[in-house]
């Protein structure tokens, strides 16, 4: 199982929080500022690899954290 | 797969040609049988489905083998329904068994929120052509005498709604039909082929760059699964998909007198028999996106405490296997097929919870695209653009799991 650390209450497990999403970037060759909000709204890099999310500390201290993972086996990156 | 299933299938292997009318990336399920269709109702046979390792050996393989219609809204309520009606007649459309039993299904409703739900199911069901009822607890019981109404205590059964239409198939037997099907009017299926990108001229897609050299193409389809994002970025498409892990299991054998299948979207489980006897029973995916395919005792533990609630039979199984398929969720949870604004580039994907139910509506309306080279009725809903246009189809309750 997935455990997090929380900045503010260390290392909980994956239940106690909620996942926020990656964050969001649009691609640079995607200039016009319509398609750039549609791209932000809506897609998603969706990396094999390490990724930079955020998660929210449901269950916890309810405050949000950056987390590194890497989503070829689900691990959080120091 | 294994050499004593290649021998009973009348398969023809050929080795990759230099160009195709349509290459097709990823044999499960909906590559195949957009060949099949293709080959079979629009005679366009130069084609070739290039499968990174053995057909049907992705979520076609991995599925729990569920076709229903009983969606929320009616674009997905047509579809799905016409994709039901495809599933019955396949056997004789395809000459394959396909092991094809109509069972019924019960979504079942613990809440008044949820049997509020159930009654939308219902109407829009029934308004679309999908027959489906709303049942008390008593109907319940008589459907499947197995179901403990008091939910243990904690998950009382209020209702549910009753999908009369609903059916299993066995999933390797619909992909082995749709390959035979394709493979006997003259269509490649490349097996062990790995996609490593798309030939590009201009903008247009003219081709795929694979391990085995590149095979230029009039016109590429992905039916890629959990790696679609990959694929889409060659052509400098974006998607609004995430790649989660789902994962299933099936216990041994019980008396195969399971009626039907047992859904619950409160509980976030499914459960039907398989006609060996074995229960299957599919579980909820993990929230955060990942490509793991490794199973978890925790998805196990936590499901299987779940859903002997309803069904206390189940606590005298043992559970065989499990196992873990990574799926592409759009972010509306409804499918995404048609045109991606890149020329010579068309996908289906976003199937979400492994997309069994679709296979043979998707194919189909997939191969009247290519051959008409526009947009059929049944899935012009679901084309990637509608997230542009602000006409996300978001339909999380009916997806079987959150």
């Amino acid at each position: 199982m997935l455990w997090l650390t929380c900045p503010q209450c260390g290392s909980r497990p994956v239940e106690e929080f909620g996942f926020g999403g990656e964050l969001p970037t649009v691609p640079d060759r995607i200039t016009d500022p319509h398609e750039r909000d549609i791209d932000y709204a809506w897609m998603f890099d969706n990396l094999e690899g390490v990724t930079t999310e955020r998660w929210f500390h449901q269950a916890g201290c309810r405050r949000w954290h950056t987390v590194q993972r890497n989503t070829i086996n689900d691990t959080v990156v120091d | 797969m294994n050499e004593f299933v290649e021998t009973l299938l009348e398969m023809t292997w050929h080795e990759p040609k230099s160009s195709y009318d349509v290459v097709i990336i990823g044999g499960g399920g909906h590559g195949l049988a957009t060949a099949y269709y293709l080959a079979n109702h629009h005679g366009i046979t130069n084609v070739a489905v290039i499968e990174a390792n053995y057909i049907g050996s992705g979520n076609s393989g991995r599925n729990t083998t569920i076709i229903r219609a009983n969606y929320g809204i009616p674009e997905s309520v047509r579809f799905y329904q016409h994709s039901l009606e495809l599933y019955a007649g396949l056997e004789e459309e395809t000459g394959c068994w396909i092991m094809h039993a109509t069972k019924g299904l019960l979504w079942m409703a613990h809440t008044e929120t949820g049997m509020r739900a159930e009654r939308a199911r219902a109407l829009i069901n029934n308004a679309c052509g999908g027959e489906t009822h709303v049942v008390g607890p008593q109907e319940i019981k008589q459907i499947c005498p197995q179901i403990d109404l008091t939910g243990n205590g904690r998950y009382p059964v209020l209702g549910a709604s009753y999908h009369v239409g609903a059916a299993t198939a066995r999933h390797d037997r619909v992909v082995w039909a749709y390959a035979q099907g394709a493979m006997k009017k003259g269509v490649t299926v490349l097996q062990h082929t790995k996609v490593t990108g798309l030939l590009r001229d201009g903008d247009r897609v003219v081709g795929v760059e694979t391990d085995r050299g590149p095979i230029a193409a009039g016109i590429v389809m992905s039916a890629v699964g959990g790696n679609v994002t990959k694929i889409a970025a060659h052509a400098n498409v974006r998607l609004p998909v995430r790649t989660h892990a789902l994962q299933a299991f099936v216990t041994n054998a019980y008396a195969l007198d399971f009626p039907g299948i047992i859904s619950d979207s409160e509980l976030s489980c499914y459960v039907s028999q398989t006609p060996r006897g074995q229960m299957l029973i599919g579980a909820e995916f993990e929230p955060q996106p990942s490509y793991s395919m490794q199973s978890s005792f925790n998805s196990l533990a936590s499901c299987a405490k779940k859903i002997t609630n309803c069904l206390p039979f189940l606590r005298d199984l043992r559970v065989l296997r499990q196992w873990t398929g990574i799926c592409d969720v759009s972010a509306d949870f409804s499918p995404i097929m048609g045109f991606t604004g890149v020329d010579g580039f068309v996908i289906s994907t976003g199937w979400g919870t492994w997309g069994f139910k679709g296979i043979p509506a998707g194919g189909q309306q997939m191969a009247e695209l290519i051959a008409t080279g526009e947009t059929p009725d049944l899935i012009a809903p679901f084309a990637l653009d509608r997230f542009a246009r602000d006409h996300a189809m978001a339909d999380l309750g009916s997806a079987g799991t959150r």
